[in-house]
């Protein structure tokens, strides 16, 4: 196992780190959370420009062709930020599935404008009531002339008010918790007879209930083979699983060297808190923990790189297990260590402690993912 | 515990629940009952309630408007209101100045505020903490210089709970400067109306607005409204500790919570499967019910020490420790027993009934509200002395260590 970074990742890790360090402030983001989309359209373009959202992307579909690891840098460092533009949902969910189960025409068409930053995708990976199980679909897609009639719900789809495709788990045969008989399409977020409720989150992101009436699609929009989409659901919410911790672990850095930085200057009787031996000792188990997250997120990432499905999901499922338990720590007693002013709006860290507590209970919490592990012997 | 003793308490616990029953108001219920924060507003009336009751202030004296419980009945009402979702009553008149100014206040001060705390018609807010004076809250700076009949109070205090709704503060100042910390502080009565007082609001990590910061310029307070003699502020402050360390446990806010757990766990579907049904999640929440059973049982230990004229001793912290870091536990299962529902939120559903606002709840009617909840109580463990101050406490001065 390779935990290097070449040249080319390390040039894209810096490229992300400085725009974040001159743009991504405390009062920027906040005003991008406050704002009507969520985010800046202004960063994405940016982001193209700087060729961070074809970074992972095939090159002959416009992109560089520099694979998960590329995604893991940029989540890691967009972690660091906080950044609330919308790179998962439509680099990672809805960018790798195209490149990875599209048709030809439907590489050709979509791939070059997300690296271009013209198009943004997301996927709805849930269904109310179905938790995480990925196979747990009631929304049904019947034959229709030569297309197909979508309807269901779908739940907590990240980012996708400003979506311009959605990609939509249906059921196509079998029943509500088969794995088989499950196909993706491609549906326009304006499509009639697609309806949305769209939230914030906590963690200052933005996320909708989805309900889907009689939506019609071609058989062009399928993507892979019909009844054949829960492997390749599988497979990118584990893309998504290797992502999303890649971000923990910058989250996680960030919240840990401001609580470092508090220890050695807050002080109370006198001295600086971090002599005190209790919070040496617990900063001690959240650099250890810190340093296990980071080599479990890097793990996931070279389980993508090959080609062995059964590694990949223990690799990732394990992944996100680490992850939740670092973030928990990290999360939690980073905040308990800035006393009362970590529990306000104020300061970035509870922001950091909220982002890990959101990416706790996203794509699977530590109790899933022990199962999933568990079923494979 | 004899069995005669029992029985009453047994009548008491069902005295008090009935009168709960019929004398909490609905939309009042309905608000603890889902989780949204009460407004100060809603904790007067029921407040009015009690008094007219004379249950209001059950650790006062009788002849001041208290009740002649016993400790072991403080707990059950406690733990009963708790359970039928009454507000918590404001503690900052009922159980932290009115205490002090039954202890060590002037006949003057005891005849002006006592009535106005116990008929809910003022309301307080606690001025200890600084900017620089968290945990070390004996290292406080603000500054009260006499001037003639007049103290000149200059400084800062920060993290005061609902100041933006109360009308007095007692604050803790320093009298002087030039002798161990401890003894160099006073306490002093304040009215938030005087001249050159200001607030500054703090918004919190659910955004709502709970914590203040408070300038003090040139605020001149009459040297009649210090509570006892000057300089002696921290002791008087220790004292009234004693007594209200027993109730800290929030036992009876834990019970609330996980008899919240267990019925979002009957109505979570997880895989087709209800999660209460699941092993997993029970053997969970059968460990989580271990744990608050085990210091419900511990607390009961010390209110019959304490029944039986004992003191209580520096070894009671083991109680606000628990007790809150156990409500952390569960804010946690909550969350965790609605998936990735819990992350949706937005301030409105904390303050507004669900029937009044024009939109359908997103995944279920009570996820909403778990997270604002769980941030809210991240403050449990660093307020009142942080977890780490009372192991602390017991290291040294339980153990000896
Ligand atoms: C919800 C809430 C409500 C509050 N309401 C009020 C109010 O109404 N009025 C008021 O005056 N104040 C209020 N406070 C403030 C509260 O009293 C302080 O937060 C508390 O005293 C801790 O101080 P601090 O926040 O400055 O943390 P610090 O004292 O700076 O502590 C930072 C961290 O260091 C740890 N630490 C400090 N000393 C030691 C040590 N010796 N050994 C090991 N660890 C140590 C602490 O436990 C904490 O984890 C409130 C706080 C909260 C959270």
């Amino acid at each position: 196992m390779d935990f290097s970074l070449d040249d080319d990742l390390i040039m894209i890790r810096d490229g992300v780190s400085r725009f974040i360090t001159d743009n991504y402030g405390f009062e920027a983001r906040r005003e991008l959370i406050d704002s009507d989309d969520g985010f800046s359209r202004n960063n994405w373009r940016r982001f193209a420009e700087l060729g961070w959202l074809g970074a992972a992307l095939p090159e002959e579909a416009g992109g560089i062709g520099m694979g998960p690891r590329a995604s893991m840098v940029i989540m890691g460092e967009l972690g660091k930020g906080l950044v609330v533009e919308p790179y998962l949902a439509t680099v990672i969910l809805g960018g790798e599935l195209i490149a990875r189960y599209g048709s030809q025409a439907q590489r050709d068409e979509i791939l070059p404008q997300i690296a271009a930053g013209e198009i943004m995708l997301t996927l709805a990976h849930a269904e109310p009531g179905a938790r995480y199980d990925l196979h747990g679909i009631a929304t049904k897609a019947a034959p229709s002339g030569d297309g197909y009639v979508i309807n269901g719900a779908k739940g907590m789809v990240l980012n996708a008010a400003g979506a311009d495709r959605i990609i939509i788990p249906a059921r196509t045969s079998g029943d509500r918790s088969d794995k088989s008989g499950i196909s993706l399409f491609l549906v326009n977020g304006d499509a009639p007879g697609l309806s949305r409720h769209d939230y914030k989150t906590y963690d200052g992101g933005r996320a909708s209930e989805l309900e889907l009436t009689d939506v019609a699609v071609s058989d062009a929009d399928l993507i892979g083979a019909l009844d054949q989409g829960h492997d390749a659901l599988e497979e990118i919410m584990d893309h998504g699983l290797a992502a999303l911790c890649a971000e923990a672990v910058g989250v996680m850095e960030v919240l840990f060297e401001a609580t470092l930085e508090y220890l050695k200057t807050r002080k109370q009787f006198g001295r600086a808190i971090g002599e005190f031996q209790a919070l040496q000792h617990r900063m001690s188990d959240m650099y250890m923990s810190l340093e296990n997250a980071r080599s479990m997120a890097f793990a996931a990432t070279i389980a993508l790189e090959g080609d062995d499905p059964d590694h990949r999901r223990e690799e990732v499922a394990m992944a996100k297990v680490q992850i939740n338990e670092s973030a928990h720590l990290i999360g939690r007693q980073g905040a308990q260590m800035h006393g009362a002013i970590a529990i306000t709006d104020e300061l970035a860290a509870g922001h950091y402690y909220k982002r890990l507590s959101a990416i706790e209970a996203l794509f699977g919490n530590s109790e899933h993912h022990l199962g999933r592990l568990a079923d494979m012997g | 515990m004899s069995a005669s003793e029992t029985s009453r308490l047994g009548a008491f616990r069902i005295e008090v629940r009935d009168f709960i029953r019929d004398k909490l108001p609905d939309d009042i219920r309905e608000t603890v009952r889902s989780g949204r924060l009460g407004t100060a507003g809603e904790t007067q009336r029921w407040q009015k309630i009690l008094h007219e009751k004379g249950w209001v202030a059950p650790s006062w004296p009788v002849e001041l408007g208290g009740v002649d419980w016993t400790p072991m009945q403080r707990n059950i009402f406690e733990e009963e209101c708790a359970l039928a979702d009454c507000p918590p009553l404001d503690p900052m008149g009922l159980s932290m100045i009115g205490p002090l100014i039954i202890a060590r206040g002037s006949q003057a001060q005891k005849d002006f505020y006592l009535p106005r705390i116990l008929a809910s018609e003022e309301k307080w807010c606690q001025g200890y903490s600084e900017p620089g004076s968290g945990s070390d809250l004996a290292s406080l700076q603000t500054r009260a210089v006499a001037d003639g009949d007049d103290y000149v109070v200059n400084g800062t205090k920060i993290w005061t709970s609902g100041t933006h709704a109360a009308d007095r503060i007692f604050c803790l100042v320093r009298t002087d400067p030039d002798v161990k910390k401890q003894e160099g502080i006073s306490l002093l009565l304040i009215d938030l109306k005087t001249p050159g007082i200001s607030i500054r609001p703090i918004i919190g990590l659910n955004e709502m607005h709970f914590f203040n910061q408070i300038f003090f310029d040139d605020v001149r307070v009459p040297i009649a409204n210090r509570v006892g003699e000057e300089n002696r502020g921290w002791t008087y402050a220790k004292e009234v500790l004693g007594d209200e360390r027993l109730q800290l446990s929030r036992t009876g806010e834990n019970k609330r919570l996980l008899r919240q757990l267990k019925t979002i766990a009957a109505q979570e579907d997880h895989g087709g499967e209800k999660l209460a049904d699941q092993d997993w999640f029970r053997r969970k929440l059968r460990r989580a019910e271990v744990r608050l059973k085990a210091l419900d049982y511990t607390k009961l230990r010390f209110l019959q020490r304490a029944e039986a004229g004992e003191a209580i001793g520096p070894e009671v912290s083991m109680l606000k420790l628990q007790g809150s870091e156990l409500i952390q536990e569960l804010d946690e299962m909550l969350l965790e027993a609605v998936g990735h529902y819990g992350l949706p939120y937005d301030k409105s559903w904390m303050l507004i009934p669900r029937s009044e606002l024009n939109e359908s709840p997103i995944g279920s009617d009570y996820a909403g509200m778990l997270s604002a909840n769980r941030f809210r109580h991240k403050g449990y463990t660093i307020a009142g002395g942080s977890s780490e101050v009372q192991r602390t406490i017991i290291s040294k001065r339980v153990l000896g260590l």
